[in-house]
């Protein structure tokens, strides 16, 4: 009778992300306690006896796996109303460092610091060694955008592109673009960035996904070093994670 | 939920039956948010916390019942401060609903 929990500790041990919703109320009464298990490709497990029920339910039960923010919401059916509540299991966060430079060594502590899962690739095995990368959980010596090409990217993957070379950093935003990524972010000046922006655009990018490129890369905070620069960078990735933009930063009458 | 898991997990080996109550809604201000979990065990045992301490007799004591016989009970809390103060001691003014089930799914 335990089928539900053993697939939710699964999924839970195995850090992949799953949203359990509850009916805890009904007008009728009836299914008090019944639940669905539900996966990022909004396939579920469980019943409410209701399928036009659970496919509202699963709708959003998927958007909370990401989001994280447990709370009651309510259906109305025809006559009846249900109450249904939703949690959301996010997998750890994940920051994935494209180009293993010198802001790409101290940005791997603070994410570490922060409880990200660290993954840095560089195609060049003089810069992706143990040494310089002792705290990342990964190390990849490869070209960038095969590995990001085979990578689950979702919701709650960070990536950071700081290779400064075209030709590591724009295939590997062509790929990271494609995908639903929480936060992508590409090292360059302004003029660079639009510059990018342009080729990449002729290579059939829409403006749509030209927007979710953070860059420059990082807050304005001034930074200098290499780690003031991390600093910049792992701020406004977790700036993105809770939904605030650059202009909502300094304003605490915004949320 | 991963907070209470490794007790439930030590429970469910002894053979023991369970009970978790879930924070399900807040109103106004109040200890935990919505997702805080209580997991009681058979013989009485606690993991985890729905307030800060003042309703969880009252939240255990459901959930023991709710082990018996299996039917699930949502239970409120709170209203105003007074009232909280004198009947169950609410830290904080707020109304809280938890959700009290046998964990069977």
């Amino acid at each position: 009778m335990s089928a539900l929990y053993e697939e939710l500790k699964q999924q839970l041990a195995q850090e992949r992300g799953v949203a359990l919703a509850t009916l805890v109320r009904s007008s009728s009464g009836q299914g008090i306690g019944a639940k669905l298990l539900v996966f990022p490709n909004k396939s579920f497990h469980g019943s409410f006896g209701l399928p036009e029920l659970e496919a509202r339910v699963v709708e959003d039960a998927e958007q909370a796996i990401w989001i994280g923010e447990p709370g009651t919401r309510l259906y109305t059916l025809g006559e009846q109303t249900f109450e249904v509540f939703i949690e959301g299991f996010p997998p750890p966060p994940r920051l994935i460092i494209v180009g293993a430079g010198h802001i790409a060594i101290p940005l791997t502590t603070f994410a570490r610091t922060l409880g990200y899962r660290v993954v840095v690739i560089d195609a060049r095995a003089a810069f992706a060694t143990r040494e310089r990368f002792p705290h990342a959980d990964e190390l990849i010596v490869a070209w960038p955008d095969e590995v990001l090409a085979r990578m689950d990217l979702n919701p709650s993957t960070a990536v950071a592109i700081l290779t400064h070379d075209p030709k590591f950093d724009e295939p590997s935003l062509k790929v990271v673009l494609s995908r639903q990524v929480g936060y992508v972010g590409a090292i360059g000046s302004r003029k660079t960035s639009q510059e990018r922006n342009e080729r990449l655009k002729q290579q059939g990018l829409t403006d749509e996904q030209l927007s979710r490129i953070h860059a420059p890369i990082g807050l304005n905070i001034g930074a200098k070093t290499p780690e003031e620069m991390a600093l910049a960078i792992m701020a406004e990735i977790v700036a993105s994670r809770y939904g605030k933009d650059r202009t909502a930063i300094l304003d605490w009458t915004r949320k | 939920m991963r907070d209470i898991l490794p007790d439930v997990e030590r429970w469910r080996a002894r053979g023991e039956r369970v009970a978790v109550a879930t924070v399900v809604s807040v109103a106004g201000s109040a200890p935990r948010r919505p997702g805080a979990k209580l997991a009681v065990s058979e013989k009485g045992e606690i993991s985890g916390s729905v307030s800060g301490g003042c309703v969880e007799p009252a939240v255990i004591e459901t959930a023991l019942q709710v082990i018996k016989d299996g039917k699930p009970q949502m239970l409120e809390f709170g209203i105003s401060e007074e009232e909280n103060f004198e009947q169950i001691g609410l830290a904080c003014g707020g109304t809280i609903h938890v959700f009290v089930e046998r964990l069977d799914w």
